[in-house]
């Protein structure tokens, strides 16, 4: 049974703007969403509406089996857990931190328990008695976002709550909120535009673009198996390749510009270019794509040739951009071996990596 | 991604190379109301070099680039460009071209007209067909041709910074100054940015001053990073010699993500051990020795390793598995260890799992020390 039911939910502004299509999602209790678009794909909107602040223009909201498509935000006991909010100069950390608690009728024993148990994971447990003033601008943060999660609501909605944190903040921040949404249970909507904390916060990640869900699966699922080119190309850093080309009547895929299906077998034969793949696909045009880390130097001569445009040394790992005749392949290298500007690659992959989609729907085949 | 296609030749000629740095900057200092923001900043730029500024929010880089641009006057110090000092020079006569964070586009405007507008101030006699040339090779190495004649405000974010940087380039100036011009984009929109801002910069050979807080802007696009905290320089040198070699926990601290483990260490029967206790590794040669000495260790150290080189086996005191995140093509586990939460990148094949006890062990030669003072 879910916990959280958005059933058919839409949002048209007066203008005619469709932000948000019937859309349909079932979460689960206890559930981490994580909601990952572009700008303007509908999440925010999404979010919104759960929380009251914008009424849907069709479809319906439950919580807990409760139809609560119009109630006021305040009737929901949702909680919202933003970037920053202001601490209260005059009280200890410890008092800010229990603030949220003092109206829920919970006992001083349990309270004290539950600021200490925020304190331990924020690793603030030595600043309690302190007061904001004598803080850092960064353990105020930290501080901040305790208050807005010590509180069990029976959701909790952020917004980008980690917006312009420096990087590092940023995944002390995020280990927090992973750690308190496990040990309270609260089930949890987070919207974000970043992949990458997308794939380590959620249990389930909620693609959207143009208003729709464009899948929902698993942060390793959604990575290894996209729905769409969309999908492929906005989960991971930098996103899935993808190679235009043709598979011939025997099921093999030839890359566009490497010496096609088109122009005869004897040069298919040789340019080694053909792709063949695990299962038998209709012939046709089609888009093969292979994540970054698939992709491996070569032998010279086999395999898709390439230029190298530029390197990004990540420090783990270094990323390789090759412009190739169809046009640029993303290669994540080891950190030792650099690859110089200018100087042509071969590479390849193993076909077992490959995912094949349909050329002019983008759809998975 | 976009992807820019063959570079149009320029229309101007090619500016020689020259063997000595364009930009010098010695010594620059810089207080606002009394209270000193840069103590005395040294840096040089090559005539075809990207330099990265990294730095966190308050470390002054943007009071740096203020100053480069001529928008305030320096307390202190020079800024030599091409050989002559331009400290005192108004922002004009320095011929460097500036892009913000925000896109500081006039909406009402088209794309061609903002884009036009640095040709047509005061002084620069272009003539029109000139000027619809340069602006024609703009767009077309910025891949913005088709948004020519739209008004800025019907642009999306990405589209806007590509003018604003459209804008910078039409001038071809001696010296671009960027300050966080992906900040306020998507990430998927900065991750395909950041790769044709520095295939744009290599094709135009103009030198270029990169600020950010991004560090994998920072190692991903420069040729040479300075790290500069506080109002100071803390380190400079190539993107893999500062992440593998960084002068202090601090600036080891500032690259890589996420961020390296760093413990602090005493020295007993010939191993470093962490404050609880737990052995560590071996005393002896580790992978900065070459470019820290040591200094003095007798009040302890302080041991750095990056989360790639933790490895989760091989060690003889057990370690309990906090969290585990999938990130795609690897995996993140935080480990309760020798006293604190170590975070250890792994395989996408390991499996690693919540709750589970593993055998952390550092390799010396992937290891960092610095003294515990430094």
């Amino acid at each position: 049974m879910s916990f959280l039911t958005l059933s058919h939910l839409e949002k048209t502004y007066p203008d005619g703007t469709k932000a948000v299509h019937a859309l349909d999602l079932l979460v689960a209790e206890g559930e981490f969403i994580v909601l990952l678009g572009p700008s303007g794909c509908g999440k925010t909107t999404t979010l919104r509406m759960i929380a009251g602040l914008e009424i849907p223009t069709a479809g319906s909201i439950s919580i807990a089996g409760a139809d609560v498509t119009n109630l006021r935000p305040s009737e929901r006991d949702v909680g919202f857990v933003f970037q920053f909010y202001a601490l209260y100069p005059h009280l200890s950390v410890r008092d800010n931190i229990a603030f949220p608690l003092a109206a829920t009728g919970m006992a001083k024993k349990d309270r004290t328990l539950a600021v200490d148990e925020v304190a331990r994971r924020l690793g603030i447990e030595r600043l309690l008695a302190s007061f904001p003033r004598q803080l850092s601008g960064g353990d105020q943060q930290r501080v901040s976002l305790g208050r807005a999660m010590v509180r069990r609501p029976r959701l909790w909605l952020m917004d980008e709550p980690l917006g312009t944190l420096d990087a590092d903040q940023r995944l002390a921040m995020r280990e927090f909120i992973r750690e308190q949404q496990r040990a309270l249970g609260v089930t949890t909507i987070y919207v974000t535009h970043d992949q990458e904390e997308a794939m380590s916060l959620a249990d389930r990640v909620v693609v959207m673009e143009g208003g729709r869900i464009r899948q929902a699966g698993a942060p390793a699922a959604v990575y290894d198996d996209p729905a769409s080119l969309f999908v492929a190309e906005f989960v991971g850093s930098p996103g899935m390749n993808f190679i235009p080309g043709e598979i011939d009547a025997d099921g093999a895929f030839h890359p566009r510009g490497a010496g096609g299906a088109a122009r005869g077998s004897e040069r298919r034969t040789a340019d080694g270019g053909a792709i063949t793949l695990g299962r038998h696909l209709r012939a046709g045009p089609a888009t093969l794509g292979v994540r970054p880390e698939f992709v491996r130097p070569r032998a010279t001569g086999a395999g898709i040739q390439g230029r190298v445009l530029m390197e990004e040394y990540l420090g783990s790992t270094r990323i390789v951009h090759l412009d190739c005749a169809f046009g640029r392949i993303a290669m994540r290298a080891g950190a030792d071996r650099a690859a110089i500007a200018g100087e042509t690659l071969s590479v390849g992959f193993d076909p077992e990596h490959a995912r094949v989609f349909d050329h002019t729907s983008g759809e998975r085949l | 991604m976009n992807t820019l296609g063959a570079v149009p030749a320029k229309p101007t000629e090619d500016s020689p190379s020259q063997p000595s740095p364009f930009l010098e900057v010695r010594g620059l200092r810089k207080a606002f109301s009394g209270r000193e923001v840069l103590h005395g900043i040294d840096l040089e730029v090559g005539p075809d070099e990207l330099l990265v500024v990294l730095g966190p929010t308050g470390a002054g880089k943007t009071t740096l680039l203020r100053l480069l641009a001529g928008l305030d006057e320096a307390d202190g110090g020079a800024i030599v460009m091409a050989g002559s000092d331009v400290t005192s020079m108004a922002p004009a006569r320095r011929d460097v071209s500036l892009v913000f964070q925000n896109f500081s586009l006039y909406p009402g405007w088209t794309v061609r007209r903002n884009m036009e507008f640095p040709l047509r101030a005061p002084g620069r006699a272009m003539s029109e067909a000139a000027i619809a040339e340069r602006i024609a090779w703009a767009a077309r190495l910025l891949r913005i041709e088709p948004l020519l004649e739209r008004p800025a405000q019907r642009l999306s974010g990405g589209q806007m910074q590509r003018v604003a940087i459209g804008r910078a380039i039409v001038r071809r100036p001696r010296l671009f100054l960027m300050d966080e011009p992906l900040t306020n984009l998507d990430a998927k929109l900065r991750e395909a940015l950041r790769v044709e801002l520095v295939v744009l910069r290599r094709e135009l050979r103009t030198p270029m001053v990169y600020v950010t807080h991004d560090q994998a802007e920072a190692l991903s696009m420069a040729d040479r990073i300075v790290v500069i905290d506080g109002g100071r320089v803390l380190q400079t040198g190539t993107p893999e010699a500062i992440y593998r070699h960084p002068a202090s926990p601090t600036v080891a601290r500032q690259l890589g993500q996420p961020a390296i483990n760093l413990l602090r260490a005493t020295l007993r029967d010939g191993n470093w051990c962490a404050a609880d206790g737990t052995p560590l590794m071996t005393a002896g040669a580790v992978g900065n020795a070459a470019a820290t000495p040591m200094g003095d260790v007798s009040g302890g150290a302080v041991i750095g390793v990056r989360p790639e080189d933790l490895s989760l086996t091989g060690g003889a005191h057990p370690g309990s598995v906090r969290l585990v995140e999938d990130l795609g093509p690897t995996r993140l586990a935080v480990i309760q260890w020798a006293g604190g939460e170590q975070r250890a990148v792994l395989d996408k094949s390991s499996t690693v799992a919540v709750g589970d006890q593993v055998l952390p062990s550092i390799a010396p030669d992937r290891a960092m020390l610095w003294a515990a003072d430094a």
